[in-house]
């Protein structure tokens, strides 16, 4: 089977189906990890370009790595070292970037919206690396491969996303994706980082996390950013802590087997504690490395590449 | 030149005439309207028209345009503006004084006079500033610029958020009988916002517009215009809830008139969506939603809503190419107003013909006080002459810019020649040069 798309701009935008696709395509290349060479020739004489308009040390280096161990060429672009700083225009600098014939744009982004203007302006496969408050279709789907590595589904599953779901691209991608796959999606936080409307999008919003602790099988914490109480939008990172911080108490009425998972980088004693963080609970690690092989399998199958086929690999 | 319109169909809703009529045209005033003008036609000496099986109308009037001259002619000039405003069937536009400088003095009035007598090719009346500099702070030298030309006063593209100096700025104009056109948003609360706050603007990751930013705003300038006793309108009214606060506010007797502006009636909050982040959906007020669409049709219907206006708001390729975050709100609208009445107002009939005509014609002429919007004998020859069954798709512009949400869109119903003071100045949807 193959993914017949030429960007991955969001989780909105793919079906059940296709989603599956990847998540059962990186299984292959995760296993690949194990072995002593960790590179295929897939993307032999592709280059893919990283181009990141806001730090990154995680997703780009996972995305760099994933381009790799396919063989492709990278390049990275950094916001301070480009022409961007000179007043070139973000559609100037893909056009350019297109080029140099480049296949693939990685693109991370502070503003919604800004990988659908490379998707339109440039014929190379666009991934969207996270855009603004939009969408991190690659978190989305790393979480989902994780979830389902260690529950083996997700039909039926109570996840929460628990934190600043108004700013966080990472709870939009998860939200599409884990309910296409059928999971329970819970939204958790304070009122002011809940964004309008967010219940149409098939989640129930909660303001206090121990109403629901029981029930839930995955906890998916986000980070929060300092910069928000100038907002308004909180007093003090100390009550934010008190009120949503993920700690051992809060986790005294939890399933013995719950998933605790944070898209990093972590605020330690703020939103999680480092008892849970470190916990045996925490598949925090883990996250990053299936988010390379994730990675991978999106890379692979926009580049035109047979989801079967892969499976190869693993003879 | 004399002119005379022969065989159309005369729609002057000022005095409620809607019937097939000859009209005569001499030294740029409307000399006679009647039936047969054409048995004296060898006496008359005129230019004839054929208006046969097309509406003959005052010339439109809108009283929200944006033409950018002084400071930013490479997004428009009084020239380029006029030019699009003979297109779309205009033949009197106000232009806002946000430019650069901000029209807050006689001088600034005085230019834009001279500059439209010279250039332009449709009448240009001035708006002043409200507040020196559009700051919101003192007021403007508004009598002076009344005696220099200006029909109203307004700080449009922002609010004046203190309440105090927008009391005293209409009891001030109340005196010098002029209008405050308001733009109405409550700063706070917009907060930079880049959308319609709701479900779009969430899936989409898109800073939100709360509907309350402009409903409070209304709100505080009812209560003001009740205060002061002076004239207020409200300028592109977008909301459901908005268009009940004036609706309620006429019925208490306040003096309070209003206008929209077509892209409020004619799209919702999902083009954005639909545009993938097309910047060209990027406006402000933003595009609302469905139920509001529907309000402000109830609200032109009804009457509560007086006038449609363009907010013509032309900006540059490379300034609305960019992040949506980063592009200027707006778009242009003098050549797309009338044939987006006609067809999701007149042809959809949620408004008959002739209401739909007042509000582009005497209806803003009444609000900004000026002897305009009419086809009365004696009255300037102002002419435009509808062709309802035209049908074209929208995608050239007579503007300088073309940022339109409504490039692509099959149309029926456009302008099909403008007459300025007994002039053509346009006919077929080409400008006639001089």
């Amino acid at each position: 089977m193959k993914l017949n798309h030429k960007d991955l701009l969001g989780l909105e935008y793919l079906s059940k189906n296709e989603i599956e696709l990847i998540l059962e395509t990186a299984k292959p290349f995760k296993e690949l990890f194990t072995r002593t060479v960790k590179k295929v020739p897939t993307l032999r004489g592709k280059t893919v370009v990283l181009l990141f308009y806001e730090p990154s040390t995680r997703t780009r280096t996972s995305f760099e790595l994933a381009a790799k161990r396919l063989s492709a060429d990278t390049v990275n672009i950094a916001v301070s070292t480009s022409a961007v700083v000179k007043g070139e225009s973000l559609i100037d600098t893909v056009k350019t970037i297109e080029a140099m014939k480049a296949d693939f744009v990685v693109v991370r982004h502070s503003m919604s919206g800004a990988a659908h203007i490379i998707a339109k302006t440039i014929s190379a496969s666009v991934v969207n690396a996270g855009d603004g408050m939009h969408e991190h279709p690659t978190q989305g789907l790393l979480d989902m491969f994780t979830v389902l590595e260690k529950k083996r589904k997700i039909k039926g599953l109570n996840i929460a996303i628990v934190g600043d779901i108004l700013h966080s691209r990472v709870a939009r991608s998860n939200i599409w994706g884990l309910n296409k796959l059928g999971a329970n999606v819970f939204v958790v936080g304070p009122a002011t980082l809940i964004p309008k409307d967010i219940e149409k999008l098939n989640v129930e919003v909660h303001y206090d996390i121990s109403k629901i602790i029981h029930k839930l099988d995955v906890i998916n914490i986000l980070r929060i950013q300092k910069e928000r109480q100038e907002q308004h939008l909180f007093p003090s990172l100390e009550e934010y802590s008190e009120l949503f911080g993920i700690n051992t108490q809060k986790l005294s009425n939890a399933k013995k087997d719950i998933l605790i998972m944070h898209p990093g980088p972590m605020n330690r004693g703020i939103e999680i504690s480092s008892e849970v963080a470190d916990s045996k609970n925490s598949v925090i690690t883990e996250q990053v490395t299936n988010g390379i092989a994730v990675r991978m399998a999106v890379l692979y199958l926009l580049s035109g590449g047979d989801g079967g086929e892969c499976e190869s690999f693993n003879s | 030149m004399n002119l005379l319109i022969l065989n159309g169909t005369v729609c002057d809703p000022a005095n409620r005439t809607y019937k097939k009529a000859d009209v005569l045209v001499e030294n740029g005033k409307i000399v006679k309207i009647g039936k047969t003008l054409n048995s004296k036609l060898s006496t008359l000496n005129a230019k004839i028209i054929d208006a046969k099986g097309k509406i003959v109308t005052p010339g439109l009037i809108d009283i929200h345009t944006h033409l950018r001259e002084p400071g930013r002619e490479d997004e428009e000039t009084i020239r380029t503006g006029t030019l699009a405003a003979a297109v779309g069937g205009f033949t009197t536009i106000c232009c806002m004084p946000n430019t650069n400088p901000v029209i807050d003095s006689v001088s600034g009035v005085k230019f834009i006079i001279a500059t439209a007598h010279q250039e332009g090719v449709v009448n240009v009346l001035p708006v002043g500033a409200i507040t020196k500099g559009q700051k919101g702070e003192q007021l403007a030298e508004i009598g002076k610029m009344k005696n220099a030309g200006i029909v109203a006063i307004s700080d449009d593209g922002k609010p004046v958020m203190n309440a105090n100096v927008m009391r005293r700025a209409l009891e001030y104009s109340k005196m010098l009988g002029i209008p405050i056109i308001s733009h109405c948003e409550d700063t706070n609360l917009s907060a930079l916002g880049e959308m319609n706050e709701g479900y779009i603007s969430t899936v989409l990751g898109l800073k939100g517009i709360p509907r309350q930013a402009e409903e409070i705003m209304v709100s505080r300038d009812i209560a003001l215009c009740e205060l002061s006793e002076g004239k207020v309108h409200i300028a592109h009214v977008s909301t459901a809830r908005s268009v009940e606060l004036i609706r309620d506010a006429k019925k208490r007797g306040i003096k309070v008139t209003a206008e929209t502006a077509p892209h409020y009636f004619s799209l919702t909050d999902e083009e954005v969506k639909n545009g993938n982040y097309n910047t060209n959906t990027k406006i402000n007020p933003p595009l609302r939603t469905k139920e509001d669409v529907k309000a402000i049709c109830k609200g032109l219907a009804d009457g509560t809503i007086d006038c449609i206006a363009s907010d013509h708001a032309p900006h540059l390729d490379e300034e609305k190419q960019q992040e949506f975050k980063l592009a200027p709100s707006g778009i242009i609208g003098l050549e797309t107003t009338l044939p987006l009445v006609i067809a999701n107002l007149v042809h959809k009939e949620s408004l008959p013909l002739i209401d739909a005509i007042a509000k582009l014609t005497c209806n803003p002429a009444k609000i900004i006080g000026i002897k305009k919007g009419t086809l009365s004998v004696g009255s300037d020859a102002d002419i435009t002459i509808i062709d309802l069954n035209k049908t074209k798709t929208i995608g050239k512009f007579e503007s300088k810019c073309k940022n339109s949400p409504f490039i692509g869109m099959k149309l029926t119903g456009f302008a099909d020649t403008t007459i300025v003071a007994g002039k053509i100045v346009m006919t077929g949807g080409k400008i006639v040069s001089d």
